[in-house]
């Protein structure tokens, strides 16, 4: 019992249960990290981080380009690329009925959102992961949006940004997921070859599949805190090695003192990071004001 | 020496015991039972004949996971000559796992690099179970490196269960390793031709399998994810594997019908351990065609096809435009 709780006088420390139930849905929500009560719309603001504890919590595609991207002139690139479910692939579910499901809680076609834009007037492609779909895995739909982002960039002489969030590769697809991960990579040496800045921006999770083909080989690499980052899950590693994985093992801030991201910048500051990145990795001039 | 038998393969087994058993009876007996050695012998080839036309795919990866399978070294001294290993990459250790240096094949300078288990307890300890970390991925590189800078074709041989997945591995950056490599691979001013011996564990073998020309022996395996570790997280039990690796795809007639493989090497009766010599010869032939074609063009084409290639994976529809 909390010391207030120990204050009131015991008719007002007893809510009636009805009372409780007029407060309309989603208004409240709890910071998974502090257990802070937060209103709903300060979080949003606030791109879900806690405003009491600065805890990220996951954030989805299309709220992630708005947080990061201009306002004004962006389109999207490889909406109209969709899966397919070659393999026929069933568990205890079918694969088509796994993507009918994500694409209804989500409302969107795979787990990859591409859009031309800019940041800070400074254009770009950026790439963001939906992880409500399929926990972000990457199948071909992902591989080939990935694919046409570059090509975007390239055509233009644009950089490209990336944000992860991802399991790894997608089961249901089989090899033809395994080798996105050559083929996303692959388009990247096009963007390399013609000095074209690629940003990878890692969040809760990057892993697998994922991780080790494009995420890790940006030419800066941006963490978000305490975001879980690595090649095998902490559960098939906590089975290999049979021991009890540290609490900060495969997190961001591990990351950064074993030399594999460049730095960990809070998602509010993410938008200056990167504009302020790209302008100086393009030798350019800042348009401080936008 | 004797041959390992696999579970589905106990009739078989039990037959080749019975014939073992008659030769050292024959040997210091007067009665001549070659005939119904013979005979049995037939009846064994037969019965060896009928498991493998219907093979499933998770009997298939078990061949692929064969204690006697041949490993990359076996190939390397049937199918090379002047064999040179070279070892570590420079920055932290060498790699048991991953073996790789200078040969010769068929006269031709080259370098090959493979996935490298183990025979006996010992020796599968040392090389980690053919499961590499970073330090192997970076030594492939760095040999890669070495052949486009002297010019020389890369032979690659696929057989891992897949990358290290423990604590060393990921704090020297196991994923950056793998994608280095995918990204350095795929514009290799230098043939590279990978062939797939035995189990390619995803991401672990696609490190050094990003090339122009992708061979698979017909009872090798190439996977996103093992059988077992699909059926666990899919169906929460590792005992679906067999389901698991139905569905995933695994084997190289399955990959060949989805245009991801350019060449199956058929093995001998029984898989490639039945007879490794006849395994290697008809690798090779594959192996020198695929050079020979690779040698016929310019870098910059060889580039371009490869390109190509890696950017044209994937199955998916186009919506109409909206």
């Amino acid at each position: 019992m909390s010391w207030l709780q120990k204050l009131l006088p015991p008719k007002i420390q007893r809510t009636p249960g009805g009372a409780r139930k007029s407060v309309p849905e989603g208004l409240w929500t709890k910071c998974q990290a502090c257990d802070a009560v937060l209103y709903a719309t300060d979080v949003e603001a606030n791109l879900n981080v806690c405003p009491k504890c600065s805890y990220h919590q996951r954030i989805g595609a299309r709220a992630r380009l708005d947080a990061l991207l201009d306002p004004e002139g962006r389109y999207e690139i490889g909406a109209d690329v969709l899966p397919v479910d070659t393999l026929k692939f069933k568990d205890s579910r079918r694969y088509t009925e796994r993507l009918a499901e994500a694409n209804r809680q989500t409302g969107e076609g795979d787990a990859l959102v591409v859009m031309q834009g800019s940041v800070k007037t400074i254009g770009l492609v950026c790439a963001a992961f939906e992880f409500d779909f399929m926990g972000g895995s990457m199948g071909s739909v992902v591989g080939e949006r990935f694919v046409r982002g570059v090509r975007a960039a390239v055509e233009q002489s644009l950089p490209l940004v990336c944000v992860s969030a991802s399991g790894g590769a997608r089961m249901q697809e089989g090899v033809l997921s395994l080798m996105q991960m050559a083929k996303t990579t692959a388009a990247l040496t096009e963007l390399a070859e013609r000095s074209l800045p690629f940003i990878s921006v890692l969040t809760d999770p990057t892993m697998g599949g994922v991780s080790a083909s494009f995420a890790m080989i940006g030419d800066v690499v941006i963490a978000e805190p305490k975001a879980l980052i690595g090649f095998a899950g902490p559960r098939v590693i906590e089975q290999t090695v049979r021991q009890k994985l540290p609490e900060a093992f495969q997190r961001s801030e591990f990351l950064l003192e074993k030399g594999a991201v460049d730095m960990v910048v809070d998602r509010r500051q993410m938008r200056d990071k990167i504009a302020s990145i790209l302008a100086m990795m393009m030798d350019r001039a800042l348009d401080e004001a936008a | 020496m004797k041959t390992t038998f696999l579970d589905f393969e106990q009739q078989i087994s039990e037959l080749e015991q019975r014939i073992e058993e008659l030769r050292f009876v024959q040997d210091d007996s007067a009665i001549d039972i070659s005939t119904e050695i013979q005979r049995l012998s037939k009846k064994s080839q037969i019965l060896t004949r009928d498991v493998y036309a219907k093979l499933t795919p998770w009997q298939v990866s078990q061949v692929a996971r064969h204690p006697q399978r041949p490993y990359t070294l076996d190939y390397v001294s049937m199918l090379f000559t002047d064999f040179e290993e070279l070892h570590g990459d420079r920055a932290f250790a060498d790699d048991p796992a991953i073996v790789g240096g200078l040969a010769r094949f068929g006269g031709q300078s080259c370098v090959v690099i493979g996935h490298q288990k183990g025979r006996d307890t010992k020796e599968k300890i040392a090389r980690n179970f053919g499961m590499p970390k970073p330090e192997g991925y970076r030594k492939a590189l760095r040999l890669m490196k070495l052949a486009e800078k002297f010019k020389l074709p890369v032979f690659t041989f696929v057989d891992t269960p897949g990358a290290y997945p423990g604590m060393d591995a990921e704090e020297r950056g196991q994923s950056e390793a793998i994608g280095r490599n995918l990204f350095e691979m795929a514009r290799l001013r230098t043939p590279v031709i990978v062939t797939v011996i035995g189990e390619g564990g995803s991401g672990g073998a696609l490190a050094i399998a990003v090339g122009d020309v992708l061979v698979m022996l017909q009872y090798a395996t190439l996977s996103v994810i093992s059988p077992e570790g699909c059926a666990s997280i899919l169906w929460r039990s590792a005992d679906r594997a067999a389901e698991a690796a139905e569905a995933l795809g695994i084997t190289a007639s399955r990959l060949k019908t989805l245009g991801l493989v350019d060449k199956v090497v058929p093995e001998p009766l029984g898989g490639a351990h039945r007879d490794p010599q006849a395994t290697a010869a008809a690798l090779r032939k594959v192996l020198a065609e695929a050079l020979k074609q690779l040698q016929g063009k310019s870098v910059k084409q060889l580039i371009e096809d490869r390109m190509d290639r890696l950017v044209g994976y994937g199955k998916f529809k186009e919506a109409a435009q909206r």
